[in-house]
């Protein structure tokens, strides 16, 4: 481990400080090893800021309750450092959020000491971190723009704040970001398509309905999850016996919703207790990690080329972009997607939504590339929909 | 601030519990007087606090001294504090002895001794979590934590991931947020152990926000995990934070803090739901008694008086433990509705807040006594010192009301900020948390 060379020698009681770093990362499930982390903690804390990079060096294979340990043995050193005014390893900190190799947040960790001991840390590393790997860095960044933009636009310097504007966009993950981007060009007549910016899935086949009396469909293998084969595609055409012994069939659904969501009590008609399933072929120039992020206010469970990778049973307790998110790896060429998404019975009229939003992003929350293979039910539901309006 | 001298603490073979050394008493009916050391129902009557605090000290071993606020709703959840000379009227300027900044957050501060704990969340999606240390007579900073959080950050916008209160044992602090993140620090903010609860158990959230909070019986730390989507109540041992046990739950989004009392010798915590309240052993997890019931409500804690634990629910319901182990109910009261706030219990009377104010009930019978209005948005629980409740409301006004056979409002006091965490009462001054500060109201020195 790169990590563990840059570690001071000196020895701590019955631990080096690279053996007590080993402890910080080896707490195991529901607590396992807390005790040895704990001793391992002081130890480190112990070692004064000359540990700082080996902190950060050792979050990028950190899990995330690791990652947690070292953070707070991080912060621990630097406050006392700075109650005791002790520089901090300004060098090797500087060179280490440079580096977007390293774990992004470790990587934002050592910018915000840096911050407490020179305010115009921002000013220094913001401007190039418009496409960092790192979520809170990036959002920083995109944030600065902003601010620049609306500076261009309080000027009356118009044709400057588009430009800030379309470039602070280049970077923006985050909804509030991106929202207020495409507000704020749309107000300078320029149109973004925010749902293509997100990456959200619009082109679908939706098969429905089956059972979900009681909520007892969600554990329910109903045919098109019972099809499922990594190694075959489902079939369009196919036909299901759903709830009530009802023919089902797939039918084709495209979302023009800014965020992507697929109304399913418009798209299937008003139903409870019931599940729907959706179907998406999506193609990939290049096998990658991707994160699928789900919304939905019913309970879901998500399948990628006949693996389920994500479930929750929850129902109507909130809806938020993002609000779920499963990784996975899209492998080049085409892959599909399945979503379930079952609506119970709840009376209440806030109980009443069945649908979902779902987008392919990377670790940061950028689209990925791809698009929808779109099979011939959609293109006879295209002319259908074509031959109604004529 | 009245001190409590600690006495020794022995361990017997693996149990966790504390006794009394050098005295040592070997029947269960003596160890029970030394840990429950005041007659019972003594306690929520206002000058028996000092005995709670007793009991507290014995099987907590720790420097909790009867005017702390150590946990959510004060020493045992009483809401109730022995404090006295306590401002009536306060501002943003008038009577604030300090005030500091704080990111987001709706957990109430604890108080023990000399230190200020709070929790907060901040960054976009809430993702960092932070656990404040403050010092409680100057507001001076002495340390702050920072974690970042591992479980989901989605929640209703009125609460926040740093909605659960922290607790202390005058020693340590152990903050759990709604992410699932649980920490204990040491009061020189050193971690002494931490667990990523939804690592472990990744069905326990809800997309509400949890918000109940962990509450210390002895050496386990209680957490309410009570989720739609898993759910489970959790005795963690204070020392490693490794579990002692775990018990499952209905399956059911709820935000009931624990409510901790003495059954038959043994420590139990309350865990209540909209379906049922359930006495749990807090060294075993065993279930000792069980009481079902479809009107319960699934946020406000249950309050205790005498022995009849108070359930709200709609009706709430007054139960007695018989002889034989089952709850019997006692009386049910519609005047006496669960909402969001937590009933009060001080000199024989409950305290709870109504949709529009605040009602008075005899503890024996569940009749009204009287009721007063208040205005609306209780999101906070009601607290009691010096014979005054102080009602915090939404909008950032604190009611101050003189009890009696009639309710006098003698203030309402606007800090001009949201206001939705239950105050704190200790060192002489009330502690409250806004939207974006924690101040700190007390007379001049």
């Amino acid at each position: 481990m790169v990590a563990l060379f840059f570690l001071p020698a000196v020895i701590v009681g019955a631990e080096t400080p690279k053996e007590a770093l080993v402890l910080l990362k080896s707490v195991g499930r529901e607590g396992a090893g807390n005790e040895a982390a704990a001793r391992a903690w002081k130890e480190v804390v112990a070692q004064g800021p000359s540990v700082l990079p080996a902190i950060l060096q050792a979050m990028d294979d950190a899990d995330s309750a690791s990652a947690n340990w070292l953070r707070t043995a991080g912060d621990a050193i630097v406050d006392r450092a700075l109650s005791k005014s002790r520089s901090l390893p300004s060098g090797a900190l500087e060179q280490f959020v440079r580096q977007s190799r390293h774990n992004g947040a470790a990587r934002r960790l050592a910018y915000e000491w840096l911050c407490r001991i020179d305010a115009k840390t921002p000013d220094r590393f913001l401007p190039g971190m418009l496409q960092d790997p790192s979520p809170e860095l990036r959002r920083d960044a995109v944030a600065a723009v902003l601010k620049q933009a609306r500076s261009e636009l309080d000027k009356g310097h118009k044709d400057a704040a588009r430009a800030s504007y379309r470039r602070a966009l280049t970077g923006a993950c985050d909804k509030d970001q991106v929202d207020t981007i495409a507000k704020e060009l749309d107000k300078l007549g320029s149109k973004i398509d925010v749902a293509a910016h997100f990456g959200f899935v619009r082109h679908w086949l939706l098969a429905a309905p089956f059972d979900n009396h009681n909520e007892a469909g969600f554990n329910v293998v109903y045919p098109p999850e019972k099809s499922l084969d990594p190694t075959k595609s489902l079939n369009p055409m196919a036909v299901f016996k759903g709830k009530d012994g009802k023919e089902v069939r797939w039918t084709a659904a495209t979302t023009v919703d800014r965020y992507g969501m697929v109304n399913l009590n418009k798209e299937l008609g008003k139903q409870q207790g019931v599940v729907a399933y959706a179907l998406a072929a999506i193609e990939s120039p290049k096998e990658r990690p991707i994160q699928i992020r789900v919304g939905s206010l019913n309970a879901i469970k998500i399948f990628l080329n006949g693996k389920e990778i994500f479930s929750r049973e929850e129902y109507h307790h909130g809806i938020d972009m993002d609000q779920y998110i499963a990784s996975a790896t899209l492998k080049a060429g085409r892959n599909e997607l399945l979503l379930k998404v079952c609506q119970n019975e709840q009376k209440e009229e806030w109980a009443q939504e069945w649908g979902f939003q779902l987008r392919l992003c990377d670790a940061v929350g950028a689209a990925i590339p791809f698009s929808v293979i779109q099979s011939k039910i959609h293109t006879q539901t295209h002319k259908s929909a074509k031959e109604e309006r004529n | 601030m009245n001190h409590i001298p600690l006495v020794p603490t022995l361990r017997v073979g693996t149990h966790v519990g504390r006794l009394c050394v050098p005295s040592r008493e070997k029947t269960e009916r003596d160890a029970e007087r030394r840990l429950f050391p005041f007659p019972r129902g003594a306690w929520e009557r206002g000058g028996g606090l000092l005995g709670f605090v007793a009991f507290f000290a014995l099987w907590q071993v720790s420097p909790i001294q009867a005017g702390d606020w150590p946990q959510f709703r004060g020493l045992g959840g009483t809401a109730v504090s022995d404090e006295k000379g306590l401002p009536t009227k306060w501002s943003v300027t008038e009577n604030v002895r300090w005030k500091v900044g704080l990111p987001g957050g709706v957990s109430s501060p604890v108080v023990a001794g000399d230190r200020v704990y709070v929790t907060a969340a901040s960054a976009f999606r809430q993702r960092r979590l932070h656990v404040f240390s403050f010092d409680a007579a100057t507001g001076e900073k002495k340390w702050e934590r920072q974690l970042a959080a591992t479980g989901s950050t989605q929640c209703h916008p009125k609460t926040s991931m740093a909605a659960p209160t922290p607790v202390t044992d005058g020693r340590h602090v152990y903050a759990l947020f709604a992410t699932g993140d649980l920490a204990a620090f040491n009061r020189e903010g050193d971690l002494l152990w931490y667990r990523a609860l939804q690592r472990d158990y990744p069905d326990i959230t809800n997309q509400v926000g949890m918000a109940a909070s962990p509450v210390l019986a002895g050496d386990t730390l209680l957490l309410p995990l009570e989720n739609a989507g898993d759910s489970f109540a959790l005795g963690v041992d204070v020392k490693t934070g490794r579990n002692r046990w775990k018990a499952p739950r209905r399956r059911e989004i709820n935000w009931v803090t624990p409510t901790v009392m003495r059954f038959r010798g043994r420590t139990a915590a309350l865990f209540q739901t909209s379906g049922e309240i359930t006495a749990y052993d807090t060294d075993s997890g065993e279930v000792l008694w069980s009481f079902k019931n479809n009107k319960l409500g699934s946020v406000p804690s249950p309050a205790l008086v005498d022995d009849l634990i108070i359930a709200p629910g709609t009706p709430s319901i007054a139960l007695r433990i018989l002889g034989n182990g089952n709850p019997e109910v006692v009386w049910t009261s519609r005047r006496l509705k669960a909402a969001y706030a937590s009933p009060v219990v001080y000199q024989g009377r409950i305290y709870a807040m109504t949709d529009i104010g605040i009602a008075c009930l005899d503890s024996a019978t569940g009749e009204e006594i009287w009721r007063e209005r208040l205005g609306h948005g209780f999101s906070a629980s009601p607290i009691i010192a010096d014979g005054k409740l102080y009602i915090a409301k939404e909008e950032g006004d604190t009611s101050v009301v003189e009890l009696g056979d009639k309710p006098k409002i003698l203030a309402n006091n606007d800090l001009k900020e949201t206001l939705l965490a239950t105050p704190a009462i200790a060192n002489g001054a009330i502690y409250l948390r806004t939207e974006k500060h924690l101040y700190c109201i007390a007379g001049k020195k």
